[in-house]
């Protein structure tokens, strides 16, 4: 009965995630103001974090809302508050464009649905259980070294071209 | 709730409203919250295959990690790029930004 009763309620939190993500996936597309659309993005950013608690991965989700939440959404509302786009008029949305996007992203999805449904998935002969943090940093400093060294050095660049480009312009222009 | 088709659906669904806001949006921090969506569809899509199919299940974790490492690179970069162009234009509407167009 308790059992039962746990795997009720893990079940219906599942799809609360699932809504918080869609929700929040919408509130990031459609709004025309822009601070509603970072809102939306950390809500979906949370409740993919949850998914991934779901999928089985700790370490992801708080990854996740390190890295997506933590530090992307408050870049993004750091360059809002730089540069103040919202006392700027908003210009009107021409419903042709909505639609045309709407077909297309729709064309996307239906394509994407089709394959997901006609195909059997096959699961690996053989799967490890191996899901510990420790596995994963062995992977990263053994077979995956050279992908690691690259996504640090691609960070570093990524900082440096960052600087360069705000101080620059910032020089030129003034 | 636990199959594979359902969080493949849901990482289809991140990917086409993504697509959707960065055909729609005009607003360029607007483009780039969409395309945050489309890169966490696609990461939902690496840990599902990779809870349910896959023969090591750290493998796809490693790679999600890496689109994060990629996706915070990406918006440094892209905001510091909108930023350049915000004290130029005064507009950070990409039809605005039309001076390479010739």
């Amino acid at each position: 009965m308790n059992s039962f009763l746990t795997s009720g309620l893990i079940h219906a939190a599942f799809w609360v995630v699932v809504g918080l993500t869609f929700g929040g996936a919408v509130l990031a597309v459609f709004p025309r103001k822009i601070v509603y659309n970072v809102l939306g993005l950390i809500v979906c950013l949370s409740g993919v974090a949850g998914l991934f608690l779901y999928l089985g991965s700790f370490f992801l989700a708080l990854m996740q809302l390190l890295i997506y939440v933590g530090a992307i959404c408050v870049a993004i509302v750091f360059a809002i508050m730089l540069s103040p786009p919202l006392h700027l008029e908003v210009p009107k949305r021409r419903m042709g464009k909505v639609v045309l996007s709407a077909g297309a992203s729709g064309v996307f999805f239906v394509a994407i649905a089709a394959v997901i449904w006609k195909t059997v998935w096959h699961p690996a002969a053989e799967r490890g259980a191996d899901w510990s943090i420790v596995t994963i940093g062995h992977l990263l400093l053994t077979r995956y070294d050279l992908v690691f060294e690259l996504i640090s050095l691609v960070l570093l660049v990524a900082i440096i071209g960052a600087i360069l480009t705000t101080g620059f312009s910032r020089r030129l222009s003034s | 709730m636990n199959s594979l088709s359902v969080y493949l659906v849901l990482g289809a669904v991140l990917f086409s409203l993504g697509l959707f806001g960065v055909i729609l949006r005009r607003n360029l921090i607007g483009m780039l919250i969409s395309i945050e969506l489309m890169l966490n569809g696609a990461n939902l899509n690496f840990m599902a295959f990779n809870r349910f199919l896959a023969p090591e299940p750290a493998v796809g974790q490693i790679v999600t990690l890496f689109v994060m490492g990629i996706a915070a690179a990406e918006a440094a970069i892209g905001l510091s790029i909108i930023l350049a162009l915000f004290r130029r234009l005064h507009s950070i509407n990409v039809e605005q930004a039309r001076r390479l167009e010739g």
